[in-house]
């Protein structure tokens, strides 16, 4: 059994209440904190922890919070990025559904290193129930005085409050999520400036994933040194993989990063295998953004090493042959899945999110599921396929935020990697469903 | 005012009179503001818009819209700017019932198109209609989020998961027989994860 950080106690009845919570050693990091830490001894713990950012992006954390500008008599806000969109990706639910006081501890601890009097919680609005949950933790906390004035008698005080979304993906972009938390549409912003600089009302903010701020609970009760000791390299500490499609066992693993995927996938701990007894066709490692890869690469890089679950296993041999952790969300894909209809439903995802602030994304989404919708009505040529790959290659690097990229490198990959299903429906004029995955009748019958 | 377009609805000045929330609404919306820095009250805009979608029958009509400026004393156009970019907010009427069923990969590779037929069928509408006696609308939703309990269909702010045929007909006969109407803001949720 790998060591668990974060989930260790989510079996445990009511560890939702505080009371429960506070039994099982919740809140000693916020306790550790403030009485014997400075802001930047907290802060310094993170930087030697190596936690690198789990909404995505990887950045490491530690630096993230050493670029917060702190001007005399200007308000600094943290705000948490829980609009957790990302298709694949679920861990965060399951932790603020579960757990919410470690979220709410994790949130305190951080807001006193960043020296923050107020945070906000940006949760999407389609988990509205999960908002409910973490707000009657927050009640708590603030009854039981871990919130408000004058925290453990010492002269912080802090304020934590939820904003629920109104749905849409692209507020999980930090500069999205920050417009739309002061009520507006989630257009990303142009950086610079960056939010570190002028981020919330124009004040110096930290935005951090949900993951990434419950991950300095055990940090700084444990210390960043303890916490670099798991994992491999840069990939330090443990991480929530978010387990789905054709595998035996899907739900919300806590992984120490560096285990292989291999052990991943198919050990009774984690995955439990491919559904059916059937063979594994295709995996997305780190949420529909990534580059999909097939089995061979997935289980083993270009060079016939075992990939493993870190930051720099996953991307060894770059796009050509790797892909990214992201946000953790993996999704398997059994012998029968057509890749050009899960494609599809991305492509359609990506061009209903688009904000439609950029020309190349808000067109060019639009382009690729039109086109994809092609190969699934059986009226696409085999020269639609390079259409696809010229329409990818238009948008990436071409948009003010990161969803242009997003849409872009999962139809890269599939082309790369599956170029010949794409010719074969496109020679065939037809497009057979056999991937119909019909657990539904199954069941039924 | 009186003939202002938003979207394909008309603005009736008569309509908007009555437009007022209830005393609990009220309080919900100035505990949302007071989360937030004097000044800034533009920001509780999208949880506000979650509220009297709730309160005024499941959608927001312009005279909704324009009384939701009015208390976060900003112009209407920033309230239906807002409205429009965002999915969870309906423009237009909706059968008391919204489910939103997930397409997207995760759910499809679970037979998420199964099930939007299979509702097609049992209710006789389209992805996008309404059923004749105002219970149901169907829609179809990109990723909610519950990727390893797929597939899933979303009422209100309930999540139905791990979904077969036999469990969308329960819960559809349960939401028909309790008629009310299903809003983002119910505190009686029924998570099923």
């Amino acid at each position: 059994m790998g060591k668990k950080l974060l989930i260790h106690n989510d079996k445990v009845a009511n560890i939702h209440t505080l009371e429960v919570y506070r039994a099982h050693g919740g809140y000693a990091s916020v306790e550790k904190a403030l009485k014997t830490m400075t802001p930047d001894q907290v802060t310094d713990e993170v930087k030697k922890s190596g936690l690198r950012g789990r909404g995505g992006a990887g950045f490491p954390t530690g630096m993230k919070w050493s670029f917060l500008a702190k001007p005399e008599g200007v308000n600094r806000y943290l705000v948490c990025n829980a609009d957790e969109s990302e298709p694949g990706t679920f861990k965060d639910r399951y932790l603020m559904e579960k757990i919410p006081h470690a979220l709410i501890e994790g949130m305190i601890t951080s807001s006193y290193a960043l020296g923050a009097k107020s945070s906000y919680i940006y949760i999407r609005g389609e988990y509205f129930y999960v908002a409910r949950i973490v707000e009657k933790a927050i009640a708590e906390a603030y009854a039981a005085g871990w919130l408000g004035k004058n925290i453990l008698g010492t002269d912080f005080s802090h304020d934590c409050y939820v904003q629920v979304g109104g749905g849409a993906y692209i507020c999980g972009e930090e500069t999205a999520l920050l417009e739309s938390l002061e009520g507006k549409r989630g257009n990303p912003r142009i950086k610079p400036p960056f939010p570190a600089v002028a981020g919330l009302w124009g004040c110096p903010t930290v935005v951090n994933n949900v993951e990434t701020i419950a991950a300095v609970v055990p940090i700084v009760n444990d210390g960043g040194e303890e916490y670099a000791k798991i994992g491999i390299g840069k990939s330090t500490g443990t991480k929530l993989i978010s387990a789905s499609g054709h595998i035996n066992k899907p739900g919300v693993y806590e992984i120490e990063l560096g285990i292989p995927v291999e052990e991943f996938i198919y050990s009774d701990e984690y995955c439990g295998g491919i559904r059916n007894g059937k063979k594994m066709k295709a995996v997305v490692a780190g949420g529909s953004s990534v580059p999909i890869l097939p089995t061979e690469l997935i289980l083993k890089t270009a060079k016939g090493e075992p990939r493993l679950m870190t930051y720099e296993s996953l991307s060894d041999g770059g796009f050509a042959t790797g892909t990214m952790l992201g946000s953790g969300g993996f999704i398997v894909m059994d012998e029968d899945t057509s890749i050009v209809k899960n494609l599809f439903t991305f492509s359609r995802f990506y061009h209903h999110e688009s904000c439609g602030q950029c020309s190349p994304c808000r067109e060019g989404t639009g382009w690729m599921e039109k086109i994809l919708k092609k190969f699934l009505n059986g009226t696409a040529n085999e020269s639609d396929v390079n259409l696809l790959w010229d329409i990818q290659s238009k948008i990436e690097g071409k948009t003010i935020c990161p969803l242009g990229e997003a849409a872009a490198w999962p139809v890269a990959a599939a082309i790369r990697h599956f170029k010949q299903e794409f010719l074969d429906v496109a020679r065939s004029k037809k497009f057979v469903d056999v991937s119909h995955y019909n657990r539904l009748n199954k069941i039924n019958a | 005012m009186s003939s202002q377009v938003h979207g394909t609805q008309h603005f009736d000045k008569a309509k908007r009179a009555e437009v007022k929330f209830s005393d609990e609404a009220m309080k919900v919306v100035e505990t949302i503001i007071s989360h937030y820095p004097e000044g800034k009250q533009k920001s509780a805009l999208l949880p506000v818009l979650h509220v009297a979608q709730a309160e005024f029958g499941g959608w927001l009509s312009p005279e909704v819209m324009d009384y939701v400026a009015s208390i976060l004393k900003i112009k209407p156009i920033e309230v239906f700017e807002v409205a429009s970019f965002y999915t969870m907010y309906n423009l237009k009427p909706m059968g008391k019932c919204v489910l939103e069923v997930c397409q997207t990969s995760s759910c499809w590779l679970n037979g998420a198109e199964d099930i939007v037929k299979y509702i097609e069928k049992k209710l006789n509408i389209k992805v996008g209609e309404t059923t004749a006696d105002g219970m149901f609308s169907l829609k179809v939703a990109e990723c909610l989020g519950s990727c390893g309990t797929a597939p899933m269909l979303q009422c209100g702010a309930s999540y139905h998961e791990n979904l077969t045929y036999d469990k969308v007909d329960k819960i559809l006969d349960n939401y028909k027989s309790e008629g009310k109407l299903r809003s983002y803001t119910d505190h009686d949720y029924k998570n099923t994860l």
